[in-house]
């Protein structure tokens, strides 16, 4: 019979018993064989490398979590804390969060679609991206569980959001990124004063350090040791969503895949919502997409298979370019179960969604927005989202951060004198309404 | 001899150690070698049908096994085996 797991330095310096405070968690609980551990900084089930997911009191969070208990509270992804792994009240990152939702008309009519939404944390606060959202829950759980000093694996919008959060919380913060990232990401980490390592390598060789790292050094590594926590805060774009869209959840909901892990999460908020009845059940397709240059998910997804082939990236979208994607199974398994899809677009195509959605909206994303919005083009083209439907696009990532992908693709500044004669001479007004004299 | 180094995770599954060594011609053969040392060991790495899990990464001499020959990778004297839990995102 297999022992029973232990309670080991793993837990973290500080953890709390059981049976003391833990808000609205149970355990954590392997996906695969539903063996359940302590609330540590644990990540992996020892019986079978299996993933731990945060099990909740989902009958206690029944009876405090309404429509009007969340409507009453700041506009920040914590007022749906009691769906958040954290035991107490959050303490960084508070402002995170509640980024507009966007009726996005002309897109729509660009992308042949009845009715468009832009889900936009290309502006979520502080550092930009969606990241913030899982970071803030990372980082609160880490300081419950007493860590001084956070890290993590990343390529690019991670780094800057634990690097910034830390910074607030008075945290020692080491980010691990692949040495090639684009220079707003890598400034944008190291600002906030955090360690900065550059590893000669793709992500998968940075993540695959960074998981020996942590196994050596008692750190909270957020996407590996505390990696059950973060992956929650991601859920709380879905709830954002279905809150915004007017307590409803959207037919189809498209979402870009590095890991997998966001598109998961997003399924599972609208599976909690309507669990609690804090939103009516009603169907919901969830599509991934992908980069070609990175399509190990999207790949899989077309052949119909389950499993998917490990790829060395090489693409424009580096923030999606893991080739060995940890969720990636599951991802495929979401889109299976709810009749969604998935597809993944060119570079080429990857810079035409960026200055779609720009032009058509004024939302400057990263490359990750365009792949997304290529991909719902796609999707919409092939009538996988029909025409008379309505979607929403999830968009994770600020374009002021990948400046390099789109320099010089995206038309050129006209340089003249400061001369009236100049600037008529350009023809650039040919044909407009002139003032009466 | 072929240095296998062991994740946290399973290192009370082989009395504690961080670091095994093994005479192996495959991956395979190296977790039989290491099933007779250390009895638990192989369910944990692999599935029922023998193969490894998709939540096991095997690095041999910092090559992922997916991009050799998986399980049938040729191990040579030297050699230096790494296994690791399946990373997330970032």
């Amino acid at each position: 019979m297999d022992p029973d797991p232990p309670r080991d330095e793993r837990l973290g310096p500080d953890i709390m018993p059981m049976s003391e405070n833990q808000g609205f968690m149970k355990a954590l609980k392997c996906r695969e064989c539903g063996h359940e551990y302590p609330l540590g900084a644990t990540h992996v089930c020892e019986f079978d490398f299996g993933p731990l997911e945060v099990a909740y009191d989902y009958d206690r969070i029944k009876t405090q979590l309404t429509r009007e208990v969340i409507a009453r509270r700041p506009q920040t992804m914590w007022r749906y804390r009691e769906l958040l792994p954290v035991a107490g009240e959050p303490t960084v990152g508070r402002e995170v969060g509640f980024t507009p939702l966007v009726k996005a008309d002309r897109l729509a009519k660009r992308l042949g679609i009845r009715e468009l939404w832009v889900k936009n944390d290309a502006v979520n606060y502080p550092t930009l991206s969606f990241k913030d959202r899982v970071v803030s829950v990372a980082l609160s759980r880490s300081v419950e569980l007493g860590f001084k000093t956070v890290a993590c694996a990343s390529t690019g919008n991670l780094a800057n959001s634990v690097a910034a959060n830390a910074a607030a919380a008075g945290l020692e913060c080491f980010v691990f990124i692949p040495h090639d990232l684009e220079q707003g990401k890598v400034v944008n980490s190291l600002v906030y004063g955090a360690n900065v390592i550059g590893i000669r390598g793709h992500y998968d060789e940075v993540n695959r350090l960074c998981a020996e790292i942590a196994g050596k050094y008692g750190w909270a590594f957020v996407n590996v040791n505390m990696r059950p926590y973060y992956a929650e805060g991601s859920k709380s774009m879905g709830f954002e969503i279905q809150e915004q869209l007017g307590w409803r959840i959207p037919e189809h909901t498209v979402v870009c895949m590095a890991s997998g892990s966001l598109l998961t999460k997003i399924h599972k908020s609208y599976q909690e919502f309507s669990k609690l009845g804090i939103v009516p059940k009603t169907p919901w397709k969830i599509h991934g997409a992908q980069a070609t240059g990175c399509n190990p998910i999207t790949q899989a997804q077309k052949a119909g298979l389950d499993f998917f082939k490990p790829q060395k990236p090489n693409t424009i979208a580096k923030s999606l370019a893991i080739g060995t994607p940890a969720d990636g199974f599951y991802a495929l398994r979401v889109m299976k179960e709810t009749g969604g899809s998935g597809d993944d677009v060119t570079d080429d195509d990857i810079r035409e969604g960026i200055r779609l959605l720009a032009e058509c909206e004024g939302i400057f994303a990263e490359t990750a927005g365009g792949v997304t919005v290529g991909v719902a083009r796609k999707l919409i083209a092939q009538g996988k989202i029909p025409a008379d439907s309505s979607a929403v696009l999830c968009i994770t990532g600020n374009g002021l951060k990948t400046l390099d992908a789109v320099v010089g693709h995206v038309g050129q500044t006209r340089e003249i004198r400061p001369s009236l004669r100049e600037f008529e001479a350009l023809g650039v007004a040919d044909g407009a309404e002139l003032v009466n004299a | 001899m072929i240095r296998i180094s062991i994740p946290p995770t399973l290192r009370r599954f082989f009395g504690g150690e961080d670091v095994v060594h093994v005479s192996a011609q495959t991956v395979t053969d190296a977790i039989d070698q290491m099933q007779g040392r250390f009895h638990g060991v192989r369910e944990r790495l692999c599935r029922e049908d023998g193969r490894i899990r998709g939540s096991v990464l095997v690095f041999v001499n910092d090559q992922d096994i997916r991009f050799l020959d998986e399980q049938n990778t040729t191990l040579r004297p030297g050699d230096e085996v790494t296994i690791i839990p399946a990373f997330a995102g970032g």
